[in-house]
């Protein structure tokens, strides 16, 4: 590394950073409300560097990825979200994790994994934010790792949430963003989803009279 | 631009149809609303498909959409299938209805969301846009996770909740491919809306970087191959069979499958290129033969019907992903026969299980027994099935096996005995337990809707036609895709 790193890069790692120890927050959090608000500082955190790449590269397509990524994951899924929590009566719902330090172990060792499979790309890119792209394969390990641990049905959505997060950075930070007609349609199915998967939460609760999914083990071979 | 037309409409009859069949709700000539627009869907894909023949390759929209040899193949096959499933669904979902297993707004999600399923299946097979590609998969999803559980069982909200967080997982890893083929794409291709266009990138395939393309191929394999039913990722696919309903089932084992295997195809061409080699063959032949043993071995210990016939899907897609992994000319025409073969005949064993299960009033393969006494047209249909998609001479699925089983042994002698261990396992399971069920003693009512018989000797009827004959044409149009696959 060269000793001088322009202060716009500096600024998009940092950015990568809070959003990689955010990931690390929501593997720990009990409480669903506090989950969901992590989720939307996540992604206003990713908002931010999406802009400042942005502005560093003149990307003009970056500004409507951003107005994008605010919309939809700082303000309106996490809107959606805490309706559906409120409509539920699940805000007490306060899962009994199991092992968080092990969890947070296991975390670590994957982060160090991610480094190490994104470094040969790293190198070949030429974005000013190409040192993001580990942190953003750890990302979406911590989420898959959380979608793993979590046995309520929400955690597990904002898991799943969370990845797309992590897929994003990787897509700013190695490329400067997909065509506009993809990450358009990639946002399009993702609200869809959110909007199907509140139908069926309520699906769920009529059902089971709860929204553990640690009920939902009928389902075997033999 | 007449055939630009024709392109249109077959996109906008599925999308137009679907919002109409959500406004109308259920009428009485809902379902044959559905079956017009399938079979209007599937007279513009045969309309499509003959002036591909005719004009060779063509763009639509720009360059956003592009009709090659290999998928309007798949196209016609999936307006097929979807027209003759919307046959068979329509008194099959009466008869639910009528059960009470089903209330009136519920068939209207079924037929509004069937429609946007074929929507998203058609627009996944034509476009030239890989991220679109990736869109329209997950698009797929979405339409089919409420479809699952129709029913809202305990059992059938597991399945579909199982179904959406394994593929959401699974395509989340695609999207990674993606987003890592174009990081590759943009460093040829320049930052342009192109780079992610399979027609641009297959000519600049050379120039990909490999380090970058084979990490990126690793996972869009096992990103799609999630929705393939690749092991180990296939968990969901067994019970999202078993617990939707019947069409859903026949609609995900017949098309999704082939849609999704279509996607890493297109991936597999771009990749092989870039890394050269047989990196992204073996790698296929690798998951496809773990696919095929892990099925072969699960089959055996399944009592309902519909998760038996799920695992008989998992088989052949190892198989498949196999032949295409071998690669070669004649590999790939085994392989594109054999998914033809197995979407037609797997459909038809779908819509015949259907009815039995109607008939008999469960799924456990125990409780159901002397179909043929209580209709013989539904226990032959099934008895043909199961024979067919054994790999049964003359069925066309036995001439795909036959293929795929001698290029093995040629190319490949260290799988013979694995690929002939598998298909004997299955034969030997699937066989035995279909035999009870369609000849033995029984004490089953009648339905109050006649069932759709057509729909499967249709399909078994061109099965039993292609393993005898296939028309010069068909073979010219395999054949130009097989090479395109390389």
């Amino acid at each position: 590394m060269s000793a001088i790193i322009p202060l716009s890069a500096q600024l998009i790692n940092l950015c990568a950073s809070v959003i990689l120890l955010l990931a690390f927050a929501m593997l720990a959090q009990r409480r669903v409300m506090q989950l969901i608000n992590l989720f939307a500082l996540q992604g206003l955190v990713l908002c931010l560097s999406t802009l400042i790449v942005a502005v560093t590269t003149g990307q003009h397509h970056l500004y409507y990825s951003a107005g994008l990524t605010l919309a939809l994951k700082a303000i309106l899924l996490p809107w959606i979200l805490h309706r559906l929590v409120r409509k539920l009566y699940v805000k007490w719902d306060v899962e009994s994790l199991v092992n968080v330090p092990t969890t947070m172990l296991v975390g670590v060792v994957l982060v160090m994994i991610a480094f190490n499979v994104a470094q040969p790309i790293s190198l070949l890119s030429q974005t000013v934010s190409r040192g993001t792209l580990g942190i953003a394969l750890a990302v979406v390990m911590l989420a898959f790792v959380m979608m793993i641990t979590r046995t309520k049905a929400i955690p597990q959505v904002v898991g799943f949430l969370a990845m797309e997060n992590g897929l994003f950075l990787a897509a700013t930070s190695a490329t400067y963003g997909m065509p506009m007609v993809v990450e358009l349609g990639i946002a399009l199915d993702v609200l869809v989803g959110v909007i199907i998967l509140g139908v069926f939460f309520f699906q769920i609760r009529d059902q089971f009279d709860s929204l553990d999914i640690s009920h939902m083990e009928k389902l075997k071979d033999g | 631009m007449a055939e630009l037309d024709i392109f249109v409409a077959m996109l906008a009859i599925p999308l137009v149809s679907g919002a109409l069949l959500t406004v109308i709700g259920e009428r009485k000539w809902a379902p044959n609303l559905n079956v017009i627009a399938s079979g209007c869907t599937f007279f513009a894909a045969a309309l499509l498909t003959a002036d591909i023949i005719t004009n060779g390759p063509r763009f639509a929209m720009g360059e956003q959409f592009f009709i090659d040899s290999m998928n309007v193949f798949f196209v016609t096959l999936t307006a097929f299938v979807g027209m003759t499933t919307s046959i068979f669904s329509g008194p099959y979902m009466k008869n639910e209805h009528e059960h009470g297993r089903l209330t009136v707004a519920r068939l209207r999600l079924y037929k509004s969301m069937f429609q946007l399923f074929m929507f998203t299946m058609l627009v996944a097979l034509t476009t030239n846009n890989m991220g679109i590609l990736w869109v329209a998969m997950e698009a797929a999803t979405l339409t089919t996770v409420l479809l699952v559980s129709l029913y809202r069982t305990p059992a059938s909200l597991e399945a579909a909740w199982k179904y959406f967080i394994l593929c959401g997982v699974g395509i989340a890893q695609a999207l990674f491919g993606t987003i890592l083929l174009y990081f590759a794409a943009e460093r040829v291709l320049g930052e342009t809306g192109n780079a992610l266009l399979w027609t641009h990138l297959v000519e600049v395939r050379g120039e990909l970087d490999p380090s970058i393309m084979v990490l990126s191929f690793i996972f869009l394999l096992v990103g799609y191959g999630t929705k393939v039913g690749l092991a180990p990722l296939h968990n969901w696919l067994p019970d999202a069979h078993a617990e939707g309903p019947t069409p859903v089932s026949a609609v995900l084992s017949g098309l999704l499958l082939n849609v999704a295997l279509y996607a890493v195809l297109r991936s597999k061409v771009l990749a092989d290129g870039a890394i050269g080699g047989d990196f992204a063959g073996n790698l296929m032949m690798g998951f496809g033969l773990l696919t095929l043993l892990m099925a072969a071995f699960f089959l055996g210990r399944q009592k309902d019907i519909k998760r038996m016939f799920a695992y008989s899907s998992i088989e052949h897609m190892g198989l498949i992903t196999f032949a295409f992994g071998m690669g070669g000319a004649v590999a790939n025409f085994a392989g594109l026969l054999h998914m033809t073969m197995h979407s037609l005949t797997k459909s038809a064993i779908f819509f015949a299980v259907g009815h039995a299960t109607q008939k008999s009033g469960t799924q456990l393969m125990a409780d159901i027994r002397g179909l043929v006494r209580i209709n013989p047209v539904i226990g032959w249909g099934l008895m043909l099935g199961t024979l067919a998609i054994l790999g049964m001479p003359p069925f066309g699925v036995f001439a795909s096996e036959f293929m795929i089983l001698t290029h093995a042994m040629k190319y490949h002698p260290w799988a013979t005995p694995i690929l002939l261990l598998a298909l004997g396992v299955a034969f030997a399971q699937i066989f035995g337990k279909v035999q009870p069920m369609v000849f033995g003693e029984t004490h089953a009512k009648r339905l109050p809707h006649a069932p759709a018989i057509t729909p499967v000797f249709l399909h078994l009827a061109i099965v039993l036609m292609l393993g005898l004959w296939i028309p010069p044409y068909l073979t010219r149009w395999f054949q130009e895709a097989a090479r395109m696959l390389g």
